[in-house]
């Protein structure tokens, strides 16, 4: 039997004339931190919306913990979750209330008693009677993992969860995210324009440019194979294409 | 790996738990805005005043109003009902544009279909918050109670409701399909109906092609059947049967176009982008 928790085989996207990822293949082993990077337009919102279900693609399949995500999405999702910039919690509902209404969408038993330990852990219990569209963007990246975490999921699909966090509570974050990967045993997919915070966290790298995967490996087997000493410059040289000069010399 | 999903979860059917979810936040959203419970209310009051007033003017220069006394305040209410039913619908699923939620939702284990019915459940409440004070002060003020009629009434009533549902599909899925700039078809969709649906006068008043246009339409059967109870003390199961017969036409429909637009959102990555 397979092992993986995310299996992505030739996925192609077209919009019209345009083609957004093309024959993306990839495998994530269950557990561990896996890291999307490239740039903007590279492809990896495409990518994640596809593992979701939420984007169909042009061809290709893609299986979470071995369901089909166009035909069987309803056997993984409650089994999964993510946390994104490109869309909200609603503003008018209370951090309470938003986390209550996706506690009971998953089913989770005793929401109440989930929403304190996240609160606690996430350091969110002192925001959880104000309302949503009254924090501040690091409140808010909190709330939204907090939400993203409300039904302990085995995979967790997260776009750049510590953007717009200073340099304190995104250390936190990662730090918390670490945990969560080794106590649960669950599987992360990381989409992440931050090197450092890749180079911490991914057990493995995926590497995108221009709508398909360009190189993959472990932090330190990029760093190696591209000669470089931090990650930044791998993507830089990945993103500027200048792999075959590097290659070269 | 006995970990995998496939293998060890079974298919979600349909839950009552994540309907009720749904309700919960749009219940969390009505108590925190009371803006929001006073338009709802705001409009059905004012047309029941209006038309109330018109009432009483007509019963003494109108011997057709005065030997049904009502029927305007019951066609203004039925009609402000079936209104409030779409709209309450629309409302639900534009809140959710308007906050960017459609992501997190449809990542959820949250099926369409279930959040269908939790619009049609968030309707009916709104529809009731909005109505009850005009409801209320048409008894008050003008001693009209549409329950009076008897129970053939409420299931008039309920095929407006319905009716308002399967428009309301429709609206969304026009928004699903063309974005926010079809909002304002929540807004006015309904009024297109207003005049084949003989709200104030008998469909025999329309031209005969329209005629056939008309009884297309649940709220032509309702309206002839208010009317049937009003002036003449007759409950008509002739045009229950016809509103009833044509809704189910209506919201296979509504269903169909719901179904086409979410599958196309899917297709071109709308569900995560849509929002203000």
């Amino acid at each position: 039997m397979s092992t993986l928790a995310i299996e992505a085989r030739n996925l192609t996207k077209k919009f019209g004339e345009i083609t957004a990822i093309q024959d993306v293949s990839f495998a994530v082993e269950g557990g561990g931190i896996t890291g999307l990077l490239g740039g903007n337009g590279a492809g990896k919102t495409t990518t994640i919306s596809i593992l979701l279900g939420l984007l169909l693609p042009s061809d290709g399949e893609v299986r979470i913990l071995g369901c089909d995500m166009v035909r069987e999405r309803y056997r993984a999702l409650p089994l999964m979750n993510f946390s994104s910039p490109y869309v909200d919690l609603p503003h008018r509902l209370t951090v309470r209330e938003n986390l209550r209404v996706y506690g009971e969408l998953y089913s989770v038993e005793k929401p109440e008693a989930r929403i304190a330990e996240l609160a606690e852990r996430l350091d969110v219990t002192t925001l959880l009677d104000r309302r949503t569209g009254q924090l501040s963007a690091g409140q808010k990246t909190r709330v939204a993992l907090a939400k993203a975490l409300i039904n302990r999921p085995r995979v967790l699909l997260l776009d750049e969860p510590t953007a717009s966090l200073d340099p304190d509570t995104a250390d936190w974050i990662r730090t918390y995210l670490e945990d969560y990967a080794r106590e649960e045993g669950a599987t992360i997919l990381l989409a992440s324009h931050h090197m450092g915070e890749v180079e911490r966290l991914c057990g493995h790298v995926l590497m995108m440019r221009g709508g398909g995967i360009v190189d993959r490996g472990s932090p330190a087997d990029l760093l190696t194979r591209y000669g470089r000493s931090d990650l930044e410059e791998v993507f830089l040289d990945i993103a500027r294409d200048r792999v075959s000069t590097v290659a070269a010399s | 790996m006995s970990e995998l999903a496939r293998d060890r979860a079974p298919v979600p059917g349909f839950s009552t738990r994540r309907i009720m979810a749904m309700v919960r936040r749009h219940y969390y959203l009505l108590r925190g805005s009371l803006p929001r419970i006073l338009e709802m209310a705001y409009w059905p009051t004012v047309q029941m005043v209006i038309w109330g007033f018109v009432t009483q003017f007509f019963m003494g220069h109108s011997s057709w109003v005065a030997n049904a006394a009502g029927i305007l305040i019951g066609a203004v209410l039925l009609w402000d009902l079936l209104f409030r039913s779409q709209i309450g619908f629309s409302m639900c699923f534009l809140e959710e544009m308007w906050s960017r939620n459609l992501g997190h939702l449809f990542v959820s284990p949250l099926k369409p279909s279930e959040f269908v019915i939790a619009m049609m459940v968030m309707s009916l409440l709104r529809g009731i918050i909005g109505l009850l004070p005009s409801w209320v002060l048409a008894y008050v003020f003008f001693e009209f109670s549409v329950f009076s009629y008897g129970p053939g009434i409420v299931a008039f009533f309920s095929c407006l409701f319905v009716m308002g549902w399967g428009l309301g599909m429709a609206v969304i899925a026009l928004v699903l399909r063309f974005g926010l700039g079809a909002e304002s078809l929540a807004w006015v969709a309904i009024f297109a109906f207003a005049p084949i649906s003989a709200v104030y006068y008998p469909v025999s008043t329309l031209p005969e092609w329209l005629q056939i246009v008309a009884w297309c339409t649940p709220s032509a059967y309702v309206f002839e059947g208010m009317r049937a109870v009003f002036i003449d003390g007759v409950f008509r199961t002739d045009l229950l049967m016809g509103a009833i017969g044509v809704n189910l036409v209506y919201l296979a429909i509504g269903a169909g176009l719901f179904a086409w637009s979410f599958a196309s959102a899917r297709q071109h990555g709308r569900l995560l982008q849509m929002g203000e």
